[in-house]
């Protein structure tokens, strides 16, 4: 269990833009009339894109719009990881996934880049402010390990010296080209596919 | 080695096109209405006979637990959920069907859901996969301006397909914390019974399934329940995508017979081990929960539920993490077991408390500064764990550490030996000279 609290210094307020309010609007409509509280993570994971972390006038905002008591909010925004309670790198911020599968492959130099390029600790801002990092659990990418994800994008098939150069190429403000960083084709292994070389027949 | 017209994943690699054309020319949402007027009964009976064990990690009968839905739609309604959020340290297939082939899930949704009475499904994406959520909702926005699914479809059932995207815990894949955390609130798993089949999202009969149970179907139905049934060995049949992961010369995912063995996988797929067999350690054959098997029992072992079983692990999501000699396996364990305290929701004591604890011995014992006597007592522990919590995660956690006991305590006690060998007369030790 990790224990996560809201950051002590708050904004004054929060709305969704009204793009994002429409959109909001929509996929409330997903599901049950009553039971638009399941919508709770996208609005909040919608609130994070648009601000870049979660403050307490967002969470009472998306309890507003919700129809949900706030504390219900706060539960669920301690509770899931992904959701950043306090601000985070402007550029980017990197989450180095650490686990066993990872580590067997090098995670810990990665570690050790972060460490020394952006912040000695997790959590904590470059001294630009441009660059945050932390210790995932298991990202998903295990057969392209190691790796690190910035929003959306995975890095994958590292070396610390590419990940030096990725967090060089973004304080540049450069998008480096996500995906397997060794040329590899997705999951498949290094040097081209084993099976599926040409397009199957159906039947 | 499995030939590559018997695989159902052709475009695993996304060398080729995921869209809606592209998909069909590969055979996807070819005859689905057809598919659909055989009915829920012959539906579940196909599904049952093909042999089909859930791909989620447990390996129960998919068709079996399609028949615990009612039979009758009554003043509730039914509900199908696809279980994409895949968390399990190793495990990477779900990912490689979402993104490169989504079209098979989109169409196994409506399948699934007609063979269950369901008008409306979910599937949870994890929150860390968000290229493969765009890339998935653009493929049911696809089915759905081709009114492959969607109300008034021309495939003959009504049926409503939504992304919902989880963020970032690993508990919610657990069906029941996957309810709760789809209702909007935080996953803690919910007791059983009642089973969701009864009393699942908000309180109607749902059933959850994985991605990849969810994917094969159509084809599974398409090709006929005796193909399917025809690969493998008995009571453990069909393809499996198998994602290997750590000290291979390539790892990769790849679509494979069940019951390869892991020679034949590693040396066909995977360049073998590094080093050599002769190099390899031990291996973790189903993601980080099953516990791990030393080189020498699992070299010539088939990869499939009850092979496994009887070396007292499991095939589970079929995550094949291979640690050669270089691998401090105490460490390896210890940062599982790290993982397990980070995701343990907190709801039962033991389970929270526990992973904690074993966490913080196994650090220990990483370094040697341990007792011998602990290791019985860390095992003891486990044992308190395993079988006393709402979910499957206590379990989960206990199973790593009892493997990493049954088959190198020999390892933590000379480690425990060579740190106290360097201790001096009160006890002190030089961190550094014990490594």
């Amino acid at each position: 269990m990790s224990v996560r609290r809201l950051d002590p210094v708050q904004p004054e307020s929060f709305a969704f833009t009204p793009e994002n309010l429409r959109w909001a609007e929509e996929i409330m409509s997903h599901y049950p009339p009553g039971k638009q509280a399941s919508a709770v993570l996208l609005l909040l994971w919608r609130a994070q894109e648009q601000e870049g972390w979660l403050s307490r006038p967002a969470l009472e905002y998306v309890a507003k719009l919700l129809e949900m008591a706030y504390i219900r909010v706060y539960e669920v925004a301690t509770f899931y990881t992904m959701f950043q309670l306090s601000p985070v790198g402007r550029r980017a911020h990197f989450l180095v996934c650490g686990t066993t599968p990872c580590m067997l492959r090098g995670a810990e130099e990665l570690i050790a880049v972060c460490r020394r390029r952006i912040a000695s600790d997790p959590h904590q801002l470059s001294a630009d402010g441009d660059f945050s990092w932390e210790e995932a659990e298991c990202l998903g990418a295990c057969v392209n390990a190691p790796m690190v994800q910035v929003g959306g994008d995975t890095y994958e098939d590292l070396s610390p010296e590419r990940l030096e150069q990725i967090i060089e190429m973004l304080a540049r403000g450069e998008r480096p080209p996500p995906g397997p960083q060794n040329g590899r084709q997705f999951a498949a292994p290094e040097g081209g596919p084993t099976t599926l070389k040409k397009p199957s027949e159906t039947p | 080695m499995l030939d590559d017209k018997d695989r159902i994943f052709t475009n695993l690699y996304g060398l080729h096109d995921w869209r809606l054309k592209a998909a069909m020319r590969r055979g996807a949402w070819d005859g689905t209405a057809a598919l659909i007027a055989m009915g829920r009964p012959a539906l579940i009976e196909q599904v049952k006979a093909s042999g089909l064990r859930g791909r989620g990690g447990a390996g129960f009968p998919t068709g079996l637990k399609w028949s615990f839905m009612p039979k009758e739609i009554g003043e509730r309604p039914h509900y199908l959920v696809v279980n994409a959020d895949e968390s399990e340290p190793g495990t990477c297939k779900d990912r490689e069907i979402m993104r490169h082939d989504p079209h098979l899930l989109v169409e196994g949704c409506l399948v699934a859901g007609a063979a269950m009475g369901c008008h409306v499904g979910y599937i949870y994406v994890r929150g860390e996969f968000i290229r493969e959520r765009e890339v998935l909702e653009a493929a049911i926005a696809e089915a759905r301006d081709a009114r492959l699914i969607g109300r008034n479809n021309i495939n003959g059932w009504d049926f409503d397909l939504y992304v919902h995207h989880g963020a970032g815990a690993y508990i919610c894949g657990e069906e029941t914390a996957m309810l709760e955390s789809l209702e909007g609130k935080k996953g803690e798993p919910r007791m059983k019974p009642p089973f969701p089949a009864n009393v699942g999202l908000y309180g109607a009969p749902t059933t959850i399934n994985n991605v990849e149970s969810i994917a094969v179907v159509p084809t599974i139905l398409r090709r006929g329940a005796a193909w399917f049934a025809s690969i493998g060995r008995p009571n453990n049949v069909g393809t499996k995508l198998f994602c290997i992961s750590g000290h291979v010369n390539r790892p990769c995912t790849v679509e494979e017979a069940m019951g390869i063995t892991f020679r034949e996988l590693v040396e066909t797929h995977c360049g073998g081990v590094r080093g050599g067999f002769d190099n390899l350690l031990a291996v973790i054959p189903g993601g980080s929960s099953v516990p791990c098997v030393p080189a020498h029992e699992i070299i010539d072992c088939p990869l499939d539920f009850d092979s496994l079983r009887n070396l007292k692990s499991g095939l589970g999501t079929a995550a094949v993490i291979v640690m050669d000699k270089s691998t401090d396996i105490i460490r390896a364990i210890a940062r599982l077991a790290r993982f397990y305290q980070h995701e343990s929701c907190g709801q039962c004591t033991p389970c929270r408390e526990g992973t904690g604890w074993m966490w913080r011995v196994l650090t220990r014992m990483a370094d040697g500064r341990a007792e011998k006597g602990e290791i019985d007592m860390l095992l003891d522990v486990s044992y308190q764990i395993e079988g006393h919590t709402i979910c499957a995660l206590g379990d989960a956690a206990a199973w790593p550490v009892q493997g990493l006991i049954r088959h190198f305590r020999h390892v933590i006690e000379e480690r425990i030996d060579r740190y106290s060998a360097n201790a001096d007369g009160q006890g002190a030790v030089a961190a550094k000279a014990a490594e």
